[in-house]
């Protein structure tokens, strides 16, 4: 069955069984690894997407429910090679990943708790990341680099204002 | 055939990896090496003067890593040794990952892994010898072209000055002559003081494509024609396939086959998911093996029973039994811990293509050597015939270096079976059931304290599993029937303890056991400081100033202990309801941690600080140090808070992390690491920060609550009052 959305921006068309979780559409259908798998049951946050902005776990969400709405990617947060997210920015001038294996899924859900809590607090950041398993323990780092990220999108704020 | 089949490969990756022009840093690119011996036309136009290393005569500088980066980060300290030496700037080098091969064999185990925390260890001599060897060729090779003294010549940035502003050449405008050259049998390596290098806070070479979803795991690898496939196994371990109809598989709309393998039943489909719902209707009878009757609870009455009887002596020092007829108190202590599994982020996967005369492996393998040889028997084939790309993994934690190679043995079946590349990928259930666990064990301790309160006599009973028995490393760490991991960190004590006793039952019935992030340390740093806890207390000392003296000959044990106490303000009152807990261990490096806890009247608790202090020798990298220690305090929270692997009537009760949780975000204690500067070579830090973290916690609660835990983890604690003791987020 064909199921059509829109993909880090652009129009996408895939034809597989409605049940398929979006996770492995990405990854199978579109060869999209950036998403990753970690526990196929909502559990771990490794597979976090965003549908309509809102941070969503792609594992356990079928395909036939994305038809129509806009999913981004880790793929898609960048504007270009040469521009990073800031969250990613952050991420890397706090030296966050070791494995690196949950990263998207925590940068995924950090940009999400950004563009609703532009300047989170420590009690804002556990409610949004508690979702997300870092085995590598980088939870320390994640939350020092949203309160970075937080920052630069704030001073970029004021210097366009 | 084959060359044509690698060129496809390689553009493969070419486009999976958008790797195009001058993009170079940490871009991982499988079989490379390979391809660039079959172009002859660039093999004159680089110099290899060696295993760990070439530049081209384009001025690229390209480092061949052996080691396999598993999140450790030595895919950032490896190129600052070899950099160090080479002068290069690590933004200007790529990386490429080395094909098995023995330049790049562990010094001590003869073969190629990653584990033991032993990789900058013993990298640290040969590769800066490697990047001298190669810098001092080439400034040989500018001093010829001048005319010149090669003692007046200067390395910088990839570039060789002499002695006038005229004499300046880059690395690779000097690769034709260098190739030529012999290599100088005796080079001098830098002076610690001129390092600009090596103990410097160096960001990791691989951030980039690890935020931005480009990085290249092995479950991300996808040659031309691949399927991928999951595997029913016995739910009992031992068991095997007695009958399976798989109709209704079949049936599923994606699935290309199922194939019967040695110990399970592989589906085989276009992908995961598809794989995976057929699966489960997949009807398999089970023979179910000797283990169906396995219950944890009924072994742990019976490692009890064991421990009052004496087992095998693994260390005898001084007068036990006078020690103890003398002591003017004596001190008893039992304490037990679980089966933990290692639960790596990326579960276990490889990819396997077999041919009819070779076969290509891409896995995250922490035993490159090994599980290519799993794959050549599997095949059918040399081992010659096999390559192994080693794959950058999602966690490995002694999870991804099996001595039987079970994982990737696998996927050469199903591979081989269905004459097509194939995927085996494990799910999460598979993972948390699928053993190869820290072992389960009882620890039954007995102290004598004399009059002074100080201990004249240590005896320690150990119960459980063998890790390193049937394994590669058998010969060499187990020894008259005793496996020196069963006892690691129990025989080689820091502290002044006139008569030592230890000795242990290594019983034989369980899941398979294997190796787990620190090992032995991983439930004996638990128990000896725990128990130390105990006997300062017995002793009516402060439990800082009973360690402090009894390491009085241990200076360097001293000064980490020092240090992590007088960072942690350990004289300094705490609010009521809070308290502080030490421990210090050895693995490799010494770490010492001083845990700030708060507990309430019910027993629930929360783990606010940690701060760890860590002799690692000389600092190669501090952010990595620092992120090894957090990590590793991480994971041991994990473990003492919630990490239960428990079986009944065979079957493991945990599937996923609902039921073996890990640490989250919001129970992250504030850490801070602080290193004593060293100049003795570099140990150590992948495992280090593990062991002391479950005893400081423990310890802390104890001086917070008065409640002493002696069973793992603390949240399923079954001793006393401690039934409902839980953590908090308040």
């Amino acid at each position: 069955m064909a199921t059509s959305f829109t993909l880090n921006g652009k129009p996408q068309t895939v034809d597989v069984s409605p049940d398929m979780p979006l996770l492995w559409v990405l990854r199978d259908t579109l060869n999209m690894t950036g998403t990753k798998f970690g526990c196929g049951m909502a559990l771990c946050g490794a597979c976090t997407v965003h549908i309509n902005g809102e941070p969503t776990r792609s594992c356990i969400t079928p395909i036939s429910s994305v038809s129509g709405k806009k999913v981004t990617t880790i793929e898609g947060l960048a504007a270009d090679e040469n521009h990073l997210h800031p969250v990613q920015v952050a991420w890397m001038e706090e030296d966050v990943p070791q494995c690196g294996y949950c990263q998207s899924g925590q940068i995924m859900s950090a940009v999400a708790l950004l563009s609703k809590k532009p300047a989170p607090t420590d009690a804002d950041i556990d409610d949004a990341m508690s979702g997300n398993i870092c085995r590598c323990g980088t939870y320390q780092r994640i939350r020092k680099a949203i309160h970075r990220a937080a920052a630069m999108q704030s001073g970029k704020a004021r210097s366009a204002a | 055939m084959t060359e044509v089949k690698n060129l496809s490969r390689r553009d493969l990756f070419k486009s999976v990896m958008g790797l195009s022009g001058g993009l170079l840093l940490g871009v991982y690119l499988p079989g490379f090496s390979r391809l660039r011996k079959s172009a002859p036309s660039e093999k004159s136009s680089v110099f290899a003067p060696n295993a760990f290393m070439h530049v081209g005569s384009n001025d690229s500088v390209t480092l061949v890593l052996g080691k396999t980066e598993l999140g450790q980060g030595v895919h950032t300290s490896l190129p600052m040794l070899i950099a160090e030496e080479l002068e290069v700037d690590l933004d200007k080098i790529r990386l490429e990952v080395a094909p098995v091969a023995p330049p790049y064999f562990h010094p001590f185990f003869g073969m190629q892994m990653t584990g033991g925390s032993t990789s900058v260890m013993t990298s640290w001599e040969p590769l800066r010898r490697a990047g001298a060897v190669a810098r001092t060729i080439l400034l040989t090779a500018a001093a010829e072209t001048w005319r010149i003294d090669p003692s007046s010549c200067h390395a910088k940035h990839g570039v060789v000055t002499g002695q006038s502003p005229q004499q300046r050449i880059t690395y690779g405008q000097l690769v034709e002559k260098a190739s030529h050259m012999t290599t100088p049998k005796d080079v001098k390596l830098k002076e610690p003081r001129d390092f600009t290098l090596i103990g410097r806070p160096t960001r990791r070479l691989d951030n980039r494509e690890k935020v931005d979803g480009r990085a290249q795991f092995g479950i991300d690898v996808r040659p031309p024609g691949m399927f991928t496939a999951v595997i029913a196994r016995s739910a009992i371990f031992g068991g095997k396939v007695k009958s399976c109809n798989a109709d209704k598989a079949k049936a599923v709309a994606g699935v290309k086959a199922v194939v019967e393998i040695g110990n399970g039943v592989a589906v085989v489909a276009d992908g995961f998911w598809p794989a995976v719902q057929a699966r489960k209707l997949l009807e398999v009878t089970w023979e179910d093996g000797s283990l169906a009757q396995f219950d944890t609870s009924a072994q742990q009455t019976q490692f009890a029973e064991l421990a009052t009887r004496p087992g095998l002596v693994a260390k005898e020092e001084g007068m036990v039994a006078a020690g103890f007829g003398s002591a003017a108190k004596k001190v008893e202590a039992a304490y037990e811990l679980p089966y933990l599994a290692h639960a790596t982020m990326e579960p276990l996967n490889c990819v396997a293509d077999v041919r009819s005369d070779e076969c290509e492996i891409w896995v995250g393998t922490q035993f490159q050597t090994l599980d290519r040889n799993a794959a050549a028997s599997a095949a059918g084939l040399a081992p010659e015939r096999v390559t192994l790309h080693t794959m950058p993994a999602g966690g490995g934690f002694g999870r991804r270096g099996v001595p039987d190679g079970h994982f990737v043995r696998e996927a050469v079946q199903v591979s081989k079976a269905v004459r097509a590349p194939v995927k085996v990928i494990w799910t999460r259930e598979d993972d948390i059931q699928g053993g190869y666990y820290r072992p389960a064990y009882y620890h039954a301790l007995q102290a004598g304290l004399d009059s002074a309160g100080s201990p004249s006599a240590w005896s320690h009973r150990i119960v459980g599993q063998s890790v390193l028995s049937d394994s590669p490393f058998e010969s060499r760490y187990v020894k008259n029937g005793i496996d020196v991991d069963s006892v690691g960190g129990a025989v080689e004590l820091p502290y002044e303890i006139p008569n030592l006793f230890v000795d242990v039952h290594t019983t034989r019935d369980g899941p398979r056991v294997w190796a787990w992030r620190s090992v032995g340390s991983s439930h004996n740093a638990f128990v000896v400081e725990s128990f130390v806890d105990e006997l300062a207390h017995a002793a009516g000392k402060d439990p800082y100033e009973y360690r402090h003296s009894l390491l009085a000959k241990q200076p360097r044990y001293r000064a980490v202990l020092e240090l992590a106490a007088e960072r942690a303000g350990w004289s300094r009152k705490r609010a009521d309801g809070h308290g502080l807990g030490i421990a210090i261990h050895r693995f490799s490096s010494i770490v010492a941690q001083v845990a700030e806890v708060s507990a309430g009247v019910n027993g629930e608790f929360r783990v606010h600080r940690v701060v760890c202090a860590v002799d690692c020798g000389t600092v190669i990298n501090p952010e990595s140090v620092r992120a090894q220690m957090e990590g590793g305090i991480v994971f041991g929270l994990s473990a003492a808070l919630y990490g239960e692997i428990t079986l009944k009537n065979g079957r493991v009760q945990q599937s996923n992390f609902h039921d073996y949780p890990l640490l989250r975000i919001d129970r992250m204690p504030a850490v801070e690491v602080h290193m004593v500067p060293g100049t003795a070579p570099p140990s150590g830090i992948g495992e280090a920060g593990v062991p002391p973290i479950a005893p400081a916690v423990t310890n802390a609660i104890f001086a917070a609550s008065g409640k002493r835990i002696r069973r793992l983890p603390i949240r399923g604690s079954g001793s006393g009052s401690l039934n409902d003791i839980s953590p908090i987020s308040a």
